[in-house]
């Protein structure tokens, strides 16, 4: 009999491996929580709610952890007593750590090369502007300077992300 | 042959043949209340055959009151103590209405943090506003039907946050509403839609009213209406578009001044009825006569479009984000349904039809769509479908964190997770002895308390006295299918449960709403009796038909000495409901009754559970 216990891969009955066919964990999920959902007995008592909540809940979790496989590969190994330990447990083989570097890196470089045609720009507004006093060549400028700000934009979020 | 079912004499198993439970939708500027009648949804009209009600209520000298069209006739008289966009402020601190100089209330800060309106009849919260709104639309489905309502589903934005559907649900309590569900209006929109057309994929709901916008990104599948993703801003609507264009045409007449409540209400009609009037026309003159001169300005589409592109920008950047956070691209977007009274505004059209690359789906009246599909889901929660197929998958729209040291937030349940959903989190004491515990809860997708929304505070308190760092106590955070969060708290190696005592940050605590509901029904101590003993019948009533029901289905899961202890609370309970005269002791008997069946419940659901396996596997086979 299945129980509030079962491990996920009992409770959606797939076989405990790494491998999973998403388009069936999704119809099994549905198939559950048709069964499940407190939704389903909202004329019934409070009691028959509350167990309805606990199953809807254990469902919900189990299919948030099988259907990613970063979670669903951390599970298996803990399910097979190795857990991952991810708070106590930071050490990366050094050439890992390198790469994960060169990456930043490559990164920021991006952003300064930006930054560099952000200030060019800039500068020929001012010339176009300012010296030559011709407002419709500038125009085009403006424009890629506004391309220029949001790209920026875009890649210190993904700088924020990563720090 | 279809077999008739008859019940044991004097045990009908249900005195009405079906069950009046509606779906209301609580709109920023009308609301609306719907049926499922004959098989079909459909909006009930007023008296005069009008389906709206405006969202405006003016508070009368005395005890007098008008709501709806009657209230938005004196708005321009009594602006003080006429409110209207009410929905704006539920569950809302005075910090947070940004605008306030430009309307024409006068704001007070409550004690729980919520804010106040000042009326003749004296401070009112926006909870009893909505309440008033509420109860006249309960009041029409009453009338309507000759019948008392077991409940009803009321929507809300999907963007709303838990002190916001906390206020809906507060204000639907005190207008003596039994709320099945709190339920988004994009799901509302595509359950209306979705069971109309018969549809299946992916499909995006944008959902522009008079004060909210959301986004929600669903997929449709054999009545399974799976929210993918949500996103908007509780804080952008019609209301918005009405004062930028107001701003537009001030900024054209600098001499002139909107300085009274009275030139506020008028400069805002006169703009919405500009807007309103652009939609078909290419230009209009916007009129309004100020107190301090006639202001009248010539405002063509291209003007109005002009002065609102940031608004529309807004839109179009929460749409890019729900997409994203779907995991899913434009071209996966099968359609593109409108909702709301807001995409009536050409502008909108364009940029929803410019960004997604097709024409947004128009075919149903964006103003009632929410509350038909409120109805639909009603009816099968009432139970009066059993053969529904119907089945909502919906998201919790913000992260839920909870503050640590330095003011930074640690992320409990991400957005988007299906909900009903819950975690634990296991704490520890900090001194020798500790025995409470201060957990403060907040929502909101930013890194620093301060830049996320306040939710509650939290209190544990027993904790057995341990050694600093030894007590392991597991809170556990459980939001509902309502999108409501609740909180538990466990220490492990002793079980002691921990008591929880909660602040919310905006909002009425349970207290407040006793008396308030005391209040408003101010009537001799009798009539509360004679109310809460209607009240324990009417729950005794429907504990004894669900009982009936699940034994009529799974009473073979039952030894018979299981089946005759239930049998005998039932027989118990069926008595209490005929001659109890006590509330609380009635209430007592549904109470055994729902503790015997616990168990058979729980068999139930394993049942069930398996069923659904075993039926899974012939499928595939």
């Amino acid at each position: 009999m299945i129980s509030l216990q079962a491990n996920d891969f009992e409770l959606f009955d797939v076989p405990v491996q790494y491998a999973q066919d998403r388009a069936q964990l999704d119809a099994r999920w549905k198939a559950l929580q048709r069964e499940a959902h407190p939704d389903r007995f909202a004329a019934e008592g409070a009691a028959a709610q509350r167990i309805a909540m606990q199953w809807s809940v254990r469902i919900n979790e189990a299919y948030q952890r099988l259907k990613d496989p970063l979670k669903r590969a951390a599970y298996l190994c803990e399910l097979q007593g190795a857990p991952v330990q991810a708070e106590n447990n930071t050490a990366m083989p050094a050439a890992f750590l390198m790469q994960q570097m060169e990456w930043r890196e490559s990164l920021e470089a991006l952003a300064d090369e930006v930054a560099a045609e952000q200030r060019r720009v800039q500068q020929t507004l001012g010339d176009l502007l300012d010296v030559a006093k011709d407002p419709a060549q500038a125009v085009g400028q403006v424009r890629a300077l506004m391309f220029i700000e949001r790209f920026t934009q875009e890649v210190n979020a993904k700088l924020d992300r990563l720090t | 042959m279809a077999l008739l079912q008859i019940s044991e004499p004097g045990q009908s198993p249900d005195p009405h043949q079906r069950r009046i439970a509606v779906g209301i939708d609580l709109g920023t500027t009308h609301s609306l209340v719907a049926s499922v009648r004959n098989g079909v949804a459909e909006c009930l009209p007023d008296d005069d055959g009008r389906v709206i009600l405006p969202s405006v209520v003016r508070f009368m000298p005395g005890q007098g009151r008008q709501i709806g069209f009657d209230a938005v006739q004196s708005a321009a008289s009594d602006p003080v103590n006429t409110i209207a966009s009410v929905k704006r402020f539920m569950g809302r601190g005075l910090q947070d209405i940004a605008d306030r100089s430009k309307l024409p209330y006068e704001f007070t800060a409550s004690d729980q943090g919520m804010l106040s309106i000042q009326t003749v009849q004296g401070p009112k919260s926006p909870v009893e506003v909505s309440a008033e709104i509420l109860a006249t639309l309960r009041y029409r489905a009453e009338d309507t039907f000759n019948d008392d309502l077991y409940g009803a589903v009321i929507t809300v934005p999907a963007y709303f946050d838990d002190a916001q559907r906390q206020a809906t649900k507060d204000a639907a309590q005190l207008a003596g509403l039994n709320v099945l569900r709190l339920i988004n209006e994009p799901t509302a929109a595509a359950i209306a839609y979705g069971l109309d057309n018969a549809s299946e994929g992916v499909y995006a709901v944008f959902d522009l009213g008079g004060g909210t916008f959301d986004i929600s990104i669903l997929r449709l599948t054999q009545g399974v209406f799976e929210v993918l993703s949500t996103g908007g801003d509780s804080a952008l609507g019609g209301d918005d578009y009405d004062q930028a264009l107001a701003d537009a045409a001030m900024a054209r007449q600098p001499a002139l001044q909107a300085a009274t409540a009275e030139d506020k209400t008028v400069l805002k009609a006169a703009a919405r009825a500009a807007k309103e009037a652009l939609t078909n026309a290419d230009a209009v003159t916007l009129h309004a006569a100020l107190s301090t001169g006639s202001l009248s300005v010539q405002i063509s589409r291209a003007d109005f479009e002009q002065a609102t592109q940031a608004l529309t920008a807004r839109c179009i950047t929460a749409v890019r984000k729900a997409l994203r956070d779907a995991q899913l691209g434009k071209d996966d977007v099968q359609g593109v349904v409108m909702v709301g009274g807001s995409t009536r505004m050409p502008q909108i059209q364009q940029a929803v039809a410019d960004f997604f690359g097709q024409a947004p789906l128009n075919n149903l009246n964006p103003d009632e769509v929410v509350a038909l599909g409120a109805a639909i889901q009603a009816n099968q929660l009432a139970g009066n479908n059993a053969a529904g197929e119907l089945l909502l998958l919906d998201v919790i729209p913000l992260s839920l964190g909870i503050e640590t040291m330095g003011g930074l937030v640690e992320r409990i349940i991400p957005r988007n997770q299906t909900i009903p959903t819950a975690m634990a989190q296991d704490f520890t004491t900090y001194q020798d002895g500790q025995t409470a515990l201060a957990l403060h809860v907040v929502q909101g997708e930013r890194d620093l308390v301060q830049d996320c929304r306040s939710l509650a505070r939290f209190e544990l308190r027993g904790i057995p006295p341990m050694a600093a760092g030894a007590a392991r106590i597991r809170v556990t955070f459980t939001v509902d299918a309502d999108g409501l969060l609740s909180v538990g708290a466990k220490e492990q190696i002793s079980g002691v449960e921990a008591r929880i005592d909660v602040k919310p940050s905006y909002g009425l605590s349970d207290d407040q709403i006793a008396t308030m509901l005391q209040e408003t029904f101010t009537t001799a101590q009798a009539d509360m009796k004679a109310r809460a003993l209607v009240e324990a019948r009417v729950d005794a009533d429907r504990m004894l038909l669900a009982t009936r029901s699940a034994l009529a289905a799974d009473g073979q899961l039952l030894s018979d000495a299981e089946r005759a202890r239930i049998d005998a609370l039932m027989a118990t309970l069926q008595a209490a409901i005929q001659t109890e005269q006590d509330a609380k002791a009635l209430e007592d008997c549904t109470q055994a009754l729902a503790k015997g069946t616990e168990a058979f419940a729980a068999e139930r659901m394993n049942h069930s559970i398996q069923k659904a396996l075993a039926g899974q596997n012939i499928q595939s086979m």
